[in-house]
């Protein structure tokens, strides 16, 4: 009686990499030009950098290979450059390309560390407010209110100044690196901290939890088990996006020279010591970085973008 | 509403004694104030000498009343670096940084609200898309490469305008000001520009994203079938609704960009208070950072209340109670 | 096809499509209805049958990416579907209104209830700002709120949720339109308020000769309210009649499950009848009659062709039970 209209469904359920090609989410990946492009120029850049030690023509840290007749060349298709120095070479008789691909690398462990230490640190704030409540909730989320109040910038620099005041001067080079992204992810926390206090205090409530907690499940298996996976979709998220932020960060507090060293360049620490030359004509010590930079701010952000699109349930 | 305000104001205080106290505790746990003021050759019984003089063996809650008091006068201390009270050379760096904010501020607005709206009606007209694809840029872009590209284009190769300082600057009692006079103006239009981008696409994209979130309410789509006309309906009904969550967050959002000044400054040799942090920061000049930083919280806290009023006043769920009428 | 009783509503062949990644998909296929001047024609049918976008579709105020794939509309003798724009608004409002569902986003916050009542008059009538505010206080009159003169300078959050549905009905009705597209009026309201609604909205169409498409899912609604009804099921109407005959006497399999699944007070206490399955989602409709899959009376003519609406009693019925070659052939006539 009940003739089922022919479809055609397979017999046997679609293998996961076949859903995945199938998705919605690669779909509109292939659909937008853009983003395809973008996470092509974030690939190169990426590889680029963490092959930085295989390829790049020279190591500009080591002094010794250094030589200072070699300083100030142009760009190689520029007149007085020459192709063994592709992208000019600064004062110091680096090449500019060899500093923009350690420089990258370094801008990216700071960029991606600082972001993932947020993450803990805010994640696991947040599940503390919203699950105990109480005076810890609001103690938690009075902190985050004041910080909020100010950018994050300037929280940064803060962490950056007391850390300086505070830890002896010949410690200060080598573990500028960690002071870093210390001080970036410490201003970054509290968005991740709100969202998942939110998620958590309705979470918190529904059956699922409720009935963990009467079979006599322990609270900390309870929140890391069953209430993480389910608060910790939009954070990743806004951690996506924060990525180019936290990258854009560092850049700026190294150019501000709170940042990385020159003896442990990232890209705006590059800039920074490319500034000077800048107005004397030797634009390209800081142009290229700059370039670099750019681009890899840009092709993440048009990524992240692009993920929060695909993955939000309203404007499907 | 009495209660409203007393409630924020209260809050607003609060958190100014958090920045207060974390001012204070950079004073006296960051270095030793007392080796930074000193010769090396001062003798120990000298050092003890002065600390009891300046109070430095007090308890902490007296030390701490005593830097809030000195506080709200603008007493800071003498700045370690150069030598002369902090308060003095706040005033002289202050219109600096104001005028620039100002300007900024002024740039960021007049811009980004227009375009926002304009790309929120207009969703795919190619000139919408065109501009979000600048604004995105503008978002990604470092503020400080931003600086250096204009100062490469238009100081180096073009040398239509000064690439740092602030041109010819008037004085008016204490105040200075470089708005008076053309050089003036030639040397604040890169720096302006440079601090505004990054808040005008920020606030183009709110006013924009917002505007299409309004578009799509129930109300909105009463509004249309009741016939009102397209005018009607954007600039009565849509442009209301989107602009009131967006004039607070843009108040607050503006309140950043003093903080952001400290980069813009920093590029332009901006004789702002923002440079004079990031010095006092590389130099470790305690009473200046301590400063800037209470008197950076101020602004802030100001700033959120008077955007905490303002949202207040313009939205009539918050003022006026709901009348229970019987009756359904 | 003019004469004496030209309906004031005449849609035919109503087709309403959407593009989507797997295809084009048809919400609506070919649906046709009249609604006489001052009738009430209920249309019931579960979530997703089409009935809100067959609404939409006549107002005019289809969203992209759905689009009128085809078909025509039909007001007082003029054909309103491929208007453009500017003349399509001022019907909506003048000629065709509407009411949604929830009263409590229907109406914009952040402005008083009189200045959006006196808008609303302004756009199309041509009144002066005293006599717009005259007309406005009197239309809250009629709609039984009380203290109307100080009640329109209030915000919209100053209601309560009867209360700001009586306002959408007043500026629903505020230019005196002929035809009402009530969409789930009454769905958000409490059980009590419900019924004062519906008894609001009679009266009013009632004394204006106002005709209403009512949508909604509740048979009481329908009931209490309609003069005909109309069945969607899966984008299709499956049967249209007097109100009486198919809540009584219904014909369609589908409405005889439908009403069966409807708990009746004073009634013999039965099990409740359930129709097994589910509407179909739209990529998945099956060919030929959309309910075979679901219908205890299918044979082998239902999935092979979709059945016109058929003549059943005083209704009319998709359903090939009721096509008179068929009956002669079972000779047996249910219901």
């Amino acid at each position: 009686m009940a003739e089922l209209a022919a479809s055609s469904a397979a017999a046997v359920p679609p293998s996961r990499l076949r859903r995945f090609l199938d998705s919605d989410l690669l779909w509109s990946f292939r659909r937008s030009p853009v983003t395809v492009v973008a996470s092509i120029v974030a690939t190169i850049i990426i590889v680029g950098a963490l092959t930085a030690a295989w390829i790049a023509p020279q190591d500009p840290f080591d002094l010794a290979s250094l030589s200072l007749l070699d300083a100030s060349n142009p760009p190689a298709w520029l007149e007085g450059g020459s192709w063994a120095f592709p992208l000019g070479t600064d004062n110091q008789g680096r090449d500019v390309l060899s500093a923009i691909l350690y420089g990258t690398r370094l801008s990216l462990v700071v960029g991606l560390s600082a972001v993932l230490l947020a993450l803990l640190i805010g994640v696991a704030l947040g599940l503390m407010a919203g699950w105990r409540g109480g005076f810890v909730d609001t103690l938690i989320m009075r902190i985050a209110d004041v910080q909020l109040s100010f950018p994050a910038i300037l929280i940064a620099l803060l962490i950056d100044g007391v850390a300086r005041g505070i830890l002896p001067r010949e410690v200060q080079s080598e573990i500028a690196l960690y002071v870093l992204i210390a001080a970036i992810a410490l201003s970054f926390w509290v968005q991740y901290a709100r969202t998942v206090r939110g998620s958590t205090l309705v979470e918190r409530n529904k059956e699922y939890i409720q009935a963990a907690r009467v079979i006599g499940v322990h609270p900390v298996r309870i929140v890391l088990g069953h209430l993480l996976p389910n608060v910790i979709g939009p954070v990743l998220v806004i951690a996506t996006i924060n990525l180019a932020l936290a990258i854009l960060t560092e850049a700026t507090l190294s150019f501000l020279g709170v940042g990385l060293p020159p003896t442990q360049p990232s890209l705006g620490t590059l800039i920074r010591v490319g500034n000077d030359y800048l107005l004397s004509g030797d634009w390209w010590i800081s142009i290229f970085p700059g370039v670099v930079l750019a681009l890899l701010i840009l092709s993440v952000n048009l990524l992240g973008d692009w993920l929060r699109d695909a993955l939000n349930p309203k404007l499907r | 509403m009495i209660a409203f305000v007393v409630q924020r104001v209260f809050q607003a205080v609060l958190v100014m004694l958090v920045v207060a106290l974390i001012a204070f505790a950079l004073f006296n746990f960051v270095g030793d104030p007392i080796n930074s003021m000193v010769g090396q050759d001062t003798t120990i019984a000298d050092r003890e000498r002065l600390r009891q003089e300046l109070g430095l063996n007090d308890g902490f809650v007296v030390q701490f009343a005593r830097f809030v008091a000195h506080a709200a006068q603008g007493e800071f201390g003498l700045s370690y670096q150069q030598a002369r009270p902090v308060g003095q050379i706040i005033l002289e760096k202050m219109p600096a940084t104001l005028e620039l904010s100002f300007v900024a501020a002024a740039l960021a607005l007049l811009l980004g609200i227009p375009m926002g709206i304009y790309t929120g009606l207009h969703r795919r007209a190619l000139s919408s898309q065109l501009l979000l694809s600048i604004s995105l840029i503008g978002v990604s872009l470092p503020t400080f490469l931003i600086g250096i590209l204009l100062i490469l284009v238009f100081a180096v190769i073009l040398n239509w305008l000064p690439s740092f300082g602030r041109g010819t600057v008037v004085h008016f009692g204490w105040w200075s000001s470089g708005l008076a006079t053309l050089e003036g103006w030639r040397a604040i239009i890169m720096p302006a520009v440079t601090l505004a981008l990054f808040q005008m696409t920020l606030i183009m994209r709110l006013v924009r994203a917002e505007m299409i979130e309004v578009l799509r309410t129930d109300y909105i789509k009463f509004a249309r079938a009741r016939g009102l006309t397209n005018r009607a309906i954007n600039f009565g009904h849509a442009l209301k609704n989107t602009l009131v969550p967006v004039i607070t967050i843009t108040g607050l959002q503006l309140g950043s960009i003093i903080a952001f000044a400290i980069i813009t400054e920093t590029v332009f040799q901006w004789p702002g208070m923002g440079l004079m942090f990031i010095q006092a920061v590389t130099f470790v000049d305690i009473p200046v950072m301590a400063a800037y930083l209470v008197l950076v919280g101020f602004f802030f806290v100001v700033i959120n209340l008077v955007v905490d009023l303002l949202y207040y006043v313009v939205d009539p769920r918050l003022r006026i109670e709901r009348e229970q009428v019987a009756g359904g | 096809m003019r004469g004496r009783n030209e309906p004031l509503l005449r849609v035919e062949h109503l087709r309403i499509e959407f593009p989507t990644r797997r295809g084009v998909l048809t919400a609506v296929d070919d649906i046709g209805f009249t609604i006489a001047p001052g009738e009430v024609l209920g249309v019931v049918g579960e979530s997703g049958a089409g009935k809100s976008l067959t609404g939409a579709a006549i107002i005019g105020l289809l969203e992209p990416p759905l689009r009128l794939a085809g078909g025509e509309i039909w007001l007082a003798g003029r054909r309103i579907d491929k208007l453009p724009y500017e003349a399509m608004r001022r019907i909506r409002g003048k000629e065709i209104g509407a009411i949604f569902q929830d009263p409590l986003t229907s109406l914009n916050p952040l402005y008083t209830v009189g200045r959006q009542l006196v808008e609303t008059i302004r756009t199309h009538l041509d009144l002066n700002a005293a006599q717009a505010r005259e007309r406005a206080l009197s239309l809250l009159r009629e709609v039984g709120i009380a203290g109307a003169e100080r009640r329109l300078d209030h915000y919209p959050h100053q209601f309560s949720g009867g209360m700001r549905q009586r306002v959408v009905i007043a500026l629903a009705l505020a230019a005196n339109p002929r035809l009402i597209i009530a969409d789930e009026p009454t769905t958000a309201l409490d059980v009590s308020i419900q019924a004062q609604i519906i008894a609001l909205l009679k009266r009013l169409c009632h004394e204006h000769g106002t005709a209403i498409m009512l949508v909604t899912h509740d048979m009481g609604v329908i009931a209490e309210m309609a003069d005909r009804v109309a069945v969607m099921y899966s984008g299709r109407i499956v049967e249209i009649g007097p109100v009486r005959a198919v809540i009584e006497h219904p014909h369609h399999p589908y409405t005889v499950g439908l009403m069966g699944s409807i708990p009746r007070i004073g009634g013999p206490r039965d099990r409740l009848r359930q129709v097994d399955g589910a509407m179909p989602r739209l990529g998945e409709i099956p060919p030929g009659c959309p309910f075979h899959p679901r219908c205890p009376e299918a044979f082998d003519r239902c999935p092979r062709e979709r059945p016109d609406l058929l003549a059943a009693g005083v209704t009319e019925a998709a359903c090939w039970l009721y096509d008179t070659v068929e009956r002669s052939a079972r000779q047996t006539v249910p219901g």
